[in-house]
């Protein structure tokens, strides 16, 4: 739950939307029915939306971090094991400390622990596929998993995603809720993906991880880092 | 501020969200639930309920609801009812259990910020549900002003008595007839 608020100074800088995929995407045919038609209504940000809520270590499980543990029953879970690690960043470069990600993710088969799932493909009784972690104070966060396998899905015929893994986070505000997805380098299936094409041009590379031999761990994980970028804040607040 | 890099962009919860948002169901702790109010809360007890509905009328069952709102007081203070989240079932509704919040900006009627996202929904969206009963105070809000007439209601929850208390209506219709006007914001 949360257990304080924060009030941000000064007001966000809006939703940048060169950079974010606009709710009608038709190649993603879900998006079809679900993307509202009509335009945004511009809001000023009020206290309402300028708080938000603070999740601090008692929101965590010692192993919410490690997905490779926290899903143990009689051994390890299958797969490649890996880190990914990054910063939580805002649109200044400045970092987001102490903030939550919540990420959840497929098994190295590319099967989800969700019960409508209904991939052809084995469950991992050591793996569920969910974690949380909080950024330090330099906004750093690092969780440690399995590698997630791509999975079919019935957009289309053929159809399957990337590997990837979703990213929830909060930042400083209501207002910089993020919900994303992490994809890793040289993903033949990602030019083949809606989902990832419904970002536009020139923004999509943004969720794409980097391999780093620095974060790797010998004779351990692989290890991949992937930045996040928050909306960021206007130096004074905006009267009017 | 110089802006020097770009914001992360947006995708969808996808389909297969509730095993890590809402994991009640498979033995795991929630970050956050959909029953914001202890039996000792001040202010009015009151459920917020719905149904989230795409742009064929048809409810949405992988969408999840979230809230943020001030206590009855208008403060958003450590232990007021907050944060809030819920996620859709198989007749795509949802509810809270929360107070009734009280005016937390100058001249703004009391309302709560809600946020939805689903499957096919690429970004999400941002909505605020207001109370049927702040007439007054609903038709001196510059937020609602600024809304088409027309389309004002679908941002006001309707206000029933049952047996069981205080009920709230807000449907959300993503898309088309009656949709919910979302803002930028
Ligand atoms: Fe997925």
């Amino acid at each position: 739950m949360d257990t304080a608020v924060q009030e941000a100074e000064g007001d966000f800088t809006p939703r940048d939307w060169a950079q974010h995929p606009p709710y009608l995407s038709p190649l993603y045919k879900s998006t079809v029915l679900r993307s509202p038609s009509k335009p945004l209504i511009p809001m000023k940000q009020g206290l309402s939306v300028r708080t938000g809520p603070v999740f601090g270590h008692d929101s965590l499980d010692p192993l919410d971090h490690d997905l490779t543990k926290n899903g143990r029953v009689n051994g390890e879970p299958i797969g490649e094991r890996m880190i990914v690690t990054g910063r939580v960043l805002d649109e200044s470069g400045r970092p987001v400390p102490h903030t939550l990600l919540e990420i959840w993710q497929a098994n190295a088969c590319g099967r989800y622990v969700h019960r409508w799932d209904q991939h052809d493909a084995p469950l991992d009784p050591n793996f569920f596929g969910a974690g949380r972690c909080l950024t330090d104070a330099e906004g750093r966060y690092r969780f440690t998993t399995i590698k997630p396998g791509a999975y079919p899905w019935g957009n289309h015929h053929n159809a399957w995603r990337p590997a990837h893994i979703h990213f929830s986070l909060f930042g400083p505000s209501f207002l910089t809720r993020l919900v994303t997805q992490m994809y890793f380098p040289g993903d033949p299936l990602l030019p083949l993906d809606p989902i990832y094409n419904g970002v536009p041009e020139g923004a999509r590379e943004l969720l794409v991880s980097r391999f780093s031999i620095d974060v790797t761990e010998p004779v351990w994980a692989l290890g991949y880092e992937f930045d996040i970028v928050l909306r960021g804040r206007h130096a004074t607040p905006m009267e009017g | 501020m110089s802006q020097t890099l770009k914001q992360t962009p947006s995708q969808t919860v996808g389909p297969y969200f509730a095993y890590a948002w809402t994991p009640e169901l498979y033995g795991r702790r929630p970050l956050a639930a959909n029953r914001l109010v202890t039996r000792d809360m001040a202010g009015e007890h009151i459920r917020i309920e719905g149904v989230v509905y795409d742009g064929q009328g048809a409810p949405i069952r992988d969408c999840v609801v979230e809230i943020w709102q001030a206590g009855a007081d208008g403060r958003h203070a450590p232990g007021a009812a907050g944060f809030g989240r819920c996620g859709t079932d198989d007749a795509g509704h949802y509810f809270f259990d929360t107070v009734k919040p009280g005016a937390c900006d100058p001249g703004h009627a009391p309302h709560i910020a809600v946020t939805v996202f689903a499957r096919g929904m690429l970004s999400h969206a941002f909505t605020r549900l207001h109370f049927s009963d702040e007439t007054a105070a609903n038709e001196a809000d510059p937020v609602l002003a600024s809304v088409p007439a027309d389309r004002r209601d679908t941002l006001i929850a309707t206000r029933a008595e049952t047996p069981g208390g205080v009920v709230y209506r807000f449907d959300i219709r993503i898309q088309g007839d009656g949709e919910t006007v979302f803002f930028d914001c």
